[in-house]
């Protein structure tokens, strides 16, 4: 099963991963990382196609990608 | 299961220490990325800026000088010159290359010195809090320009990467965007050309790349995105303005 990761450390919260993903499963938790920012996550796995947009458009490089 | 997309051994463990969503960050992805699939990060030295690329150095695992304002590309010559063997690039905001850095812009191209410029056009002076740089557009609102840019009072925006294209030495300019995923892997490919175009030893290559400044601009990461579509899409042309045969042949 494809799955995109994100590595909390470097997420700063943009939303840019949120807005590109066409499967619309990138999304800002509650949770901070040590920079205090609200970090992005995928929140439904399963509906992930592996096609790394998200990762792509990540201007902090805090996703890597499954497939 | 494969990782299909990975951080690259070209970038250091550090984070970037740009704003949220500046496309920045984008852009050194693609030239580490870039540095390790043709194998040259430990080849590599590169030169940084004065801007928000000033701690550049400490994003790459290639080595690195850093340069005052505006004179990496003199710094750059130097280090080719004395160490030709080396990959030498310099990363420059629109400010450092096409403001205070133009005469060595210049006079690099016009020398054919074999070494690669990477040009962000964010369309301001994104370190120092937002000023009008030459390449800000026609009726911008900057901390310099409150009414937007008066082409009457100070002349249109500068599209530099055609003034460059326009000097002999200078035998592959490109301009690019990485404001979609589509944008994005072509300014990659752009990128990789103007390495090999050194490897090749042909001459100097720049790639001009239209990048957002979230802050300055006032505008989320999502709709800066969408602003510089807009907006610099139309006045900055896309595309390999410059080319010669022999890059053509590589
Ligand atoms: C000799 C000198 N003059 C002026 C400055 C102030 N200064 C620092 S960064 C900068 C402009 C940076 O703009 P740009 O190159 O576009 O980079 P950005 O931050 O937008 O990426 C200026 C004018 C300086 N540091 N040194
Ligand atoms: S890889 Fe594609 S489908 Fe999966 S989260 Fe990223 S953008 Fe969405
Ligand atoms: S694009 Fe990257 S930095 Fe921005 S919210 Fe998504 S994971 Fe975080
Ligand atoms: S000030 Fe602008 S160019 Fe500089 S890091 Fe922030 S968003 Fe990027
Ligand atoms: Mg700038």
């Amino acid at each position: 099963m494809p799955k995109a990761i994100v590595l909390e450390k470097y997420c700063k919260s943009c939303r840019l991963c949120v807005d590109i993903c066409p499967m619309k499963i990138m999304s800002i938790t509650e949770k901070t990382n040590e920079r205090g920012y609200f970090v992005a996550t995928c929140i439904d796995q399963d509906k992930c196609t592996g096609c790394t947009l998200c990762a792509t458009v990540c201007p902090d490089v805090a996703i890597e990608v499954y497939k | 299961m494969k990782k299909v997309f990975e951080r690259t051994k070209g970038l250091s463990d550090a984070h970037f220490t740009f704003c949220p969503g500046c496309t920045h960050g984008t852009i050194m992805r693609l030239i580490a990325e870039v540095m390790d699939e043709l194998n040259i990060i430990e080849d590599t030295i590169g030169v940084s800026p004065v801007g928000c690329a000033g701690f550049c150095q400490d994003f790459f695992t290639c080595d690195f000088v850093g340069a005052a304002h505006g004179r990496a590309q003199a710094v750059g010559t130097g280090i080719k010159r004395s160490l030709p063997d080396k990959m030498v690039f310099t990363y420059q905001g629109d400010g450092d290359i096409a403001a205070i850095g133009t005469q060595h812009a210049i006079h690099c191209a016009a020398r054919g010195e074999k070494i690669t410029s990477i040009m962000v056009n964010n369309a301001i002076y994104g370190m120092t809090g937002g000023q009008m740089a030459p390449t800000t557009l026609e009726g911008m609102k900057t901390t310099t320009s409150p009414y937007g840019r008066d082409p009457i009072s100070v002349g249109m925006p500068m599209d530099f990467p055609k003034i460059i294209a326009n000097i002999p030495g200078a035998v592959y300019v490109a301009s690019v965007s990485v404001d979609s995923p589509k944008n994005i892997n072509k300014a990659k490919k752009a990128i990789k050309k103007a390495f090999q175009v050194q490897q090749a030893g042909l001459g100097f290559a720049l790639v001009s790349v239209l990048s957002t400044c979230p802050t300055n601009w006032g505008l989320s990461p999502v709709d800066s995105l969408k602003w510089l579509r807009e907006n610099m899409l139309p006045i900055y042309e896309l595309g390999e303005l410059k080319e010669t045969e022999e890059v053509k042949s590589l």
